[in-house]
């Protein structure tokens, strides 16, 4: 089976050189094998923050190896790793983050816009991906216009631009009531098992994470344990 | 493709937050506008200057008797009998530099007066002229002629009056021309007879005629032989003034000195006057460079406004990044460059300027047309002044836009993301 993340060893430490300096990751290794769904759960302060920052390439390791879908990225420049984020990963964030003054045709052509493509190539991918998560009736509501599960799903649509290798969700339920979290849960399932998406969940909720593949637990910058 | 994206955000990004964007731009909107104005108004005013004095002639020298080293006035009361300028000066003059010399101009004020004919009456400013005054001074005879030189030499009793007087005191059917007129001038009444008619030129001013009384108050000008002035009012011989008006290939300026140095040659001996000889081309020349530097001055300031109002973009962009540092985290984990968020910005800066430009150039068109349409020269901007006025306020949105653009593009994606 093909892996997706590959890391070795990583650390992440901050004030390096300061007298407070402070590692937060201590020799993290992580495999994650293509279409798998995981989650990685742990208390705040556990260091969930900083290896999601990692896994997501808005943050390059201290020490350490990153092989993100066949790519060392360990040691990459802003604008590579700015390319990375939008190609190999797909965010989903807890708070939506969708640009509040644009329809949510536009929020999903996002991606694909900093990706160069065409006007018509672009609504056309998007007019479908909100086919799939169920929006196309809502197209051209602004963010505002639009209910917490509604936004999330606009979201999801948008990580799902380019065709991502993973989709990194950070607690993407922590906003919603556990209703519309259960929702949103259902059409991570769905891109995981029909459309055969790699699926890395980050989460403090061990019972959305028991929906998962595998839980990673994460305590003080180490994995707990690794359960099946 | 980015580009067009951000200039569709940048225009969205105005609509959403109109008040805002309009303040922003106001800095920019009445630097854009006053500079154009000014210009306008400026041109305007030049040729209008212009066209007064060319009205005078370009190619008069006006010659006058001044203060010795000082070329300053003298009064008349000061000036004795035999400090005057002649006949027999003027006539040697003229048998010396005939050929350069297309005519003569002399004049001497006869005061104020009234012309009078049955119960009607005009208001007059009686001047004594030569047949030269005609010519040197562009009066526009439409009806009969002006006064020709024997009128001088035998001191008629003719005069050349406006169409203004004949409309005031003779009724329409009648022709003036031959009619007789009565003149007070406050020492006597002579009865002269009226040998032509000059179309009354209005002032500049007269679009402000509502506050100097009705039309039939007007005062203007009766021409008189010079000759029969001097017989009325029984004054001194001779010219404080005069005015030549050389021909057409003569260098009037430096034709000036010989005309000065000609008659000072006569005042050798004066130890209080001499002759001064001022060419209208060198006047309209300093004329125009005064503008010039006038025009220069108000647009430096102008200019100011122009960079307060940059500084006023600047501040509002930042706010602007500030506002929206979590949008600017998502573009980054959504995969935009530090390029791609510096553009937003400078793109939106740059529109706003733009747009504050725009309306900057239309309210400058309008105060320009207004302004230029009261002096009487209506004139409007160049297309050159307005693309160049348009380009410069987006200059001024790259200039000033920079630095918060570079700000936002400099943020950590983390940070940005966390931002509260």
């Amino acid at each position: 089976m093909k892996t997706i993340i590959d890391m070795h060893s990583i650390i992440k430490s901050f004030y390096i050189g300061l007298p407070n300096e402070l590692e937060i990751l201590h020799e993290i290794d992580l495999q994650v094998y293509e279409g798998e769904f995981i989650s990685i759960v742990g208390q705040s302060g556990s260091g969930k923050s900083t290896l999601m920052n990692i896994i997501g390439a808005l943050d390059r390791p201290t020490s350490g190896s990153y092989v993100l879908d066949g790519e060392d990225i360990s040691e990459l420049t802003d604008n590579e790793l700015s390319d990375i984020r939008n190609i190999k990963i797909g965010f989903v964030f807890q708070t939506f983050n969708l640009i509040p003054r644009s329809s949510a045709l536009r929020n999903i052509e996002l991606p694909m816009l900093y990706n160069g493509l065409g006007m018509t190539e672009r609504t056309s991918r998007a007019k479908e991906l909100l086919k799939m998560v169920d929006m196309e009736d809502r197209m051209t509501h602004k963010p505002s216009e639009l209910s917490g599960g509604q936004k999330q799903r606009v979201a999801i649509a948008r990580a799902m631009a380019n065709n991502p290798a993973i989709i990194l969700a950070d607690e993407p339920t922590g906003a919603l009531d556990s209703k519309t979290g259960e929702l949103v849960m259902d059409i991570f399932a769905d891109l995981n098992k029909n459309h055969g998406k790699t699926v890395v969940l980050i989460t403090h909720n061990t019972k959305l994470a028991a929906r998962t593949d595998r839980i990673l637990t994460l305590s003080d910058g180490r994995f707990e344990r690794i359960e099946s | 493709m980015l580009l067009i994206e951000n200039i569709k955000l940048a225009f969205e990004g105005l609509f959403a937050n109109k008040v805002r964007a309009l303040l922003t731009m106001l800095g920019i909107i009445i630097g854009i506008g006053s500079v154009l104005a000014i210009v306008t108004v400026g041109n305007s005013m030049s040729a209008s200057v212009t066209s007064d004095m060319s009205s005078f002639g370009v190619s008069n020298i006006n010659v006058r008797v001044t203060q010795r080293n000082s070329d300053r006035h003298m009064p008349s009361s000061s000036l004795n009998e035999n400090d005057y300028i002649t006949d027999e000066m003027l006539e040697s003059f003229l048998n010396m530099h005939g050929e350069k010399v297309e005519s003569v101009s002399v004049s001497k004020s006869g005061g104020p007066g009234t012309a009078r004919e049955g119960r009607k009456y005009a208001n007059v400013n009686i001047i004594g002229v030569n047949d030269g005054y005609g010519a040197v001074n562009n009066v526009a005879v439409q009806n009969g002629r002006f006064l020709r030189t024997d009128d001088i030499k035998s001191r008629r009793y003719v005069a050349v009056v406006s169409d203004r007087l004949t409309e005031n005191i003779f009724s329409k059917d009648v022709d003036p021309l031959g009619k007789e007129v009565r003149i007070d001038d406050g020492l006597g009444i002579q009865t002269y007879l009226i040998v032509g008619v000059y179309k009354y030129e209005e002032g500049p001013f007269a679009a402000f005629r509502m506050f100097m009384g009705p039309r039939s108050e007007e005062t203007t000008d009766l021409y008189i032989p010079v000759s029969t002035q001097q017989l009325n009012s029984s004054s001194v011989s001779g010219y404080q003034s005069f005015t030549v008006m050389a021909n057409s290939d003569t260098d009037s300026i430096a034709f000036s000195e010989t005309v000065k140095d000609f008659f000072n040659a006569y005042y050798k001996n004066n130890a209080r006057c001499e002759v001064s000889a001022n060419a209208m081309e060198t006047s309209m020349e300093t004329v125009n460079s005064m503008m010039g530097t006038m025009q220069l001055a108000i647009a430096v300031i102008a200019g100011i406004s122009l960079l307060v109002g940059g500084i006023g973009v600047m501040n509002i962009m930042l706010v602007s990044v500030m506002e929206r540092t979590r949008e600017i985290g998502t573009r980054k984990a959504l995969g935009a460059r530090n390029a791609a968020i510096r553009m937003q910005f400078i793109v939106e800066a740059v529109i706003i300027c733009g747009v504050g430009g725009v309306i900057g150039v239309v309210l400058g068109f309008a105060g320009g047309y207004a302004g230029s349409l009261a002096l009487g020269f209506p004139g409007l901007p160049s297309a050159g002044t307005v693309v160049l006025a348009v380009l410069f306020s987006m200059a001024i949105g790259v200039f000033f836009g920079y630095y918060p653009a570079n700000k936002a593009a400099k943020l950590d994606p983390i940070e940005a993301l966390r931002y509260e």
